[in-house]
């Protein structure tokens, strides 16, 4: 959180980030964001909700997570001193479990017997499984269609949690047309249905609250800098899909002003290309599911199609929040493209034995081009938002390798 | 008065239901969009629904999307829209048209440059699924300038606050979304519509027409006792769809379908 005093208070009052954000949704939606944001409110300030979070952090999900010195990777790049802040660890893999407990309390306290969520690659569909399964929740997540075929063993992997998975045929049959139906279904079943998003868009407080909720990891990772260095850290780099790992670890330090915040998009096969999915480094400000932000479009305002090799930043949108720290020069935003994250994720399972996802092989992508800038007393924290099993099959496709 | 305002107060004074229907301009084609409007107004339209194409329409049922990516698929953007409207006005300066959409569309050409355009090809309304009266301001302000209306919604979920504050944002007519649910879909309850009408009546002087899910005349007739009017349209897209590219099968169709809504409503 900001520190007290902090002349960053986002979002306003009506949910905006700057220019960016709002509730841009269909108003029958409009009574359960209402009715979600005051519920958030008192949560947020009830001692034992925090509790309640605090506990099944620890006791469920593992927290905290390391935060690990790459010693070897450190050596190689000859750059900065390299930290990686270890969500690899957490219960289900990555960071998505940390925003899926705070939402089924959420959805608990309100009553609410049903969950629903879209997903990519099938991460946040099987963090919310999880949380259904944890807390006696029925749970239903929505799949676009190609990434049904191409997740399989999340798909699964879901359905032995107990959940049931929907494919979703039309437009593009990916990620945002996952988010899409997960919307109709929310204004079908608004009186029972709670929805959890994985990542930091949608309409307000879905931005607000998903940022809390993933801001444990940088408040773990400054009070461990402090302690495990004894200052903070120079940079902090993250991959940015819709943004939630990203900001998770960033907002704790937004005060902290010589502190770098480096967001780390999809260039796919090259931002020049168009095929891409990197909406802060080549997009137009618009309005997507709920919320205003920088986009993929057409100059007709139609939604792109994307690409990246990495099936979680494979989104044309990106958290409003975000838009804003790029408006204001906050944070920047870079990005990298499928070939060097490839190349990360086997540098990283060489010198440091950890599988990174492929998401999460971004944002190490990015330090290995940008080290020779670094003096060799400089920190950079990489946030590892998730492990590389559930790509195994992706990279051994490209290898041309037959499991 | 706006051509809309005009059009139900005259439909109120001889007591008719307004019968409004939707199509998506561009499905199946460009050049079906125009004939498919005319044809309307034969069976007995007295205002009309253009749909925008869009890329994600996330209010929108499957029949609406359906047709959505069928005008996408031929490349028809919101400047062919405003090119069927202004066509569509050469031949007739009496039926309002309402163009229904997301702000996407709009944002990407700009209000300012929209609200022109639109004015210039006889637009009367324009409807905004998921434009929300508290993020309308500009573009109400830039509609406003033309003399075009904004048309807001009003859901089965609204509080009453809600509903004032739409009936204050609100010009031309109020839009009740009559079930909790995306466009065309199968549970409307007439005794549940009656219900937020009522409620709603007590907040706004505006005509209020109900749509989603009115799918065949007994339905509209139900509905047409208590609302001014009534909005059909996955019913008659998924007419249409039935019909694939036989341009000369659809106006014909149409015009069978909606005069039977009209007879069921003036019954
Ligand atoms: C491991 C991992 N990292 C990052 C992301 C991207 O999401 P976000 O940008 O919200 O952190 C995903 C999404 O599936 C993921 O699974």
């Amino acid at each position: 959180m900001p520190q007290p005093g902090s002349n960053y208070a986002q979002p306003s009052q009506d949910g905006h980030f700057g220019q960016h954000g709002g509730r841009f949704v269909a108003e029958t939606l409009i009574h359960a964001l209402d009715e979600l944001e005051a519920l958030y409110e008192q949560a947020k300030a009830d001692p034992e909700f925090q509790a309640e979070f605090a506990e099944d952090l620890a006791r469920f999900v593992g927290r905290p997570s390391p935060l690990y010195f790459a010693k070897r990777l450190t050596e190689r790049l000859g750059g900065p001193q390299i930290y990686l802040k270890r969500e690899d660890l957490n219960h289900t893999g990555a960071h998505k479990i940390n925003n899926c407990i705070g939402q089924a309390l959420l959805a608990r306290r309100m009553g609410k017997p049903r969950v629903i969520a879209e997903t990519g690659a099938g991460q946040h569909g099987v963090a919310t499984a999880t949380v259904a399964a944890r807390f006696g929740l029925e749970c239903q997540v929505y799949m676009g269609a190609v990434d049904i075929a191409r997740q399989a063993l999340n798909v699964y992997r879901m359905k032995l949690l107990g959940a049931s998975v929907v494919p979703v045929h039309s437009g593009s049959k990916t990620l945002k047309d996952a988010l899409n139906e997960a919307l109709r279904d929310w204004v079908t079943h608004v009186d029972d249905t709670h929805y959890i998003i994985g990542t930091v868009a949608g309409p307000h407080p879905y931005p607000m609250l998903v940022r809390d909720f993933q801001s444990v990891i940088g408040q773990e990772a400054r009070s461990q800098c402090l302690q495990q260095m004894g200052r903070l850290p120079d940079a902090l780099v993250a991959c940015v899909g819709g943004g939630s790992n990203a900001l998770g670890l960033f907002h704790p330090f937004i005060d902290d002003e010589a502190v770098r915040l480096v967001g780390v998009e999809a260039a796919g096969l090259g931002l020049e290309t168009g095929r891409h999915a990197a909406p802060l480094n080549d997009g137009q400000v618009g309005v997507l599911h709920g919320n205003k932000t920088y986009l993929m479009q057409d100059a007709d305002g139609q939604i792109s199609d994307t690409h990246s090799v990495s099936a979680g930043l494979d989104y044309p949108g990106v958290g409003p929040e975000h838009s804003h720290l790029k408006d204001i020069g906050r944070a920047e935003y870079d990005a990298v493209t499928d070939e060097e994250a490839l190349a990360a994720f086997r540098l990283l399972n060489q010198t440091e034995g950890i599988m990174p996802a492929l998401e999460s092989s971004h944002a190490v992508a990015w330090v290995v081009r940008e080290a020779p800038q670094f003096d060799a007393g400089q920190i950079v924290v990489i946030n590892l938002s998730g492990r590389g099993d559930k790509d195994i099959q992706t990279v051994a496709d490209l290898d041309g390798t037959t499991l | 008065m706006s051509r809309i305002g005009q059009t139900l107060e005259a439909l109120r004074s001889r007591r008719r239901t307004a019968l409004v229907p939707f199509i998506t301009a561009g499905d199946p084609h460009l050049k079906a969009t125009v004939p498919a409007l005319n044809a309307l107004v034969q069976g007995g339209a007295d205002l009309l629904e253009l749909g925008v194409p869009f890329s994600d329409p996330e209010a929108d049922g499957p029949a609406i999307q359906a047709s959505s990516e069928r005008a996408l698929a031929n490349g028809t953007g919101l400047r062919d829209v405003l090119g069927c409207v202004a066509e569509f006005r050469a031949g007739n300066d009496q039926t309002p048209v309402i163009l229904m959409g997301y702000l996407n569309s709009v944002l990407a050409m700009g209000e300012g440059a929209f609200a022109a355009a639109a004015l210039e090809a006889g637009v009367d309304g324009v409807i905004i699924v998921n434009l929300p009266p508290e993020e309308s301001v500009s573009l109400r302000g830039a509609l406003a300038e033309v003399g075009i209306d904004l048309i807001l919604l009003a859901a089965p979920t609204s509080s009453d606050e809600r509903l004032s504050a739409i009936d204050r944002a609100a010009s031309g007519f109020v839009y009740l979304v009559s079930l909790k649910g995306t466009t065309g879909a199968d549970h409307i309850s007439v005794g549940e519509v009656n219900q937020n009408l009522a409620r709603l009546r007590t907040h706004t002087q505006l005509p209020v027409l109900v749509g989603f899910g009115i799918k065949d005349g007994a339905t509209a007739r139900a509905l047409g006792d208590q609302a001014d009017g009534v909005v059909v349209g996955a019913a008659i897209v998924s007419r249409m769809a039935a019909l694939g590219d036989d341009a000369d099968a659809i106006p014909e169709a149409l015009q069978q379908f909606v005069s039977e809504i009209r007879q069921a409503l003036d019954a």
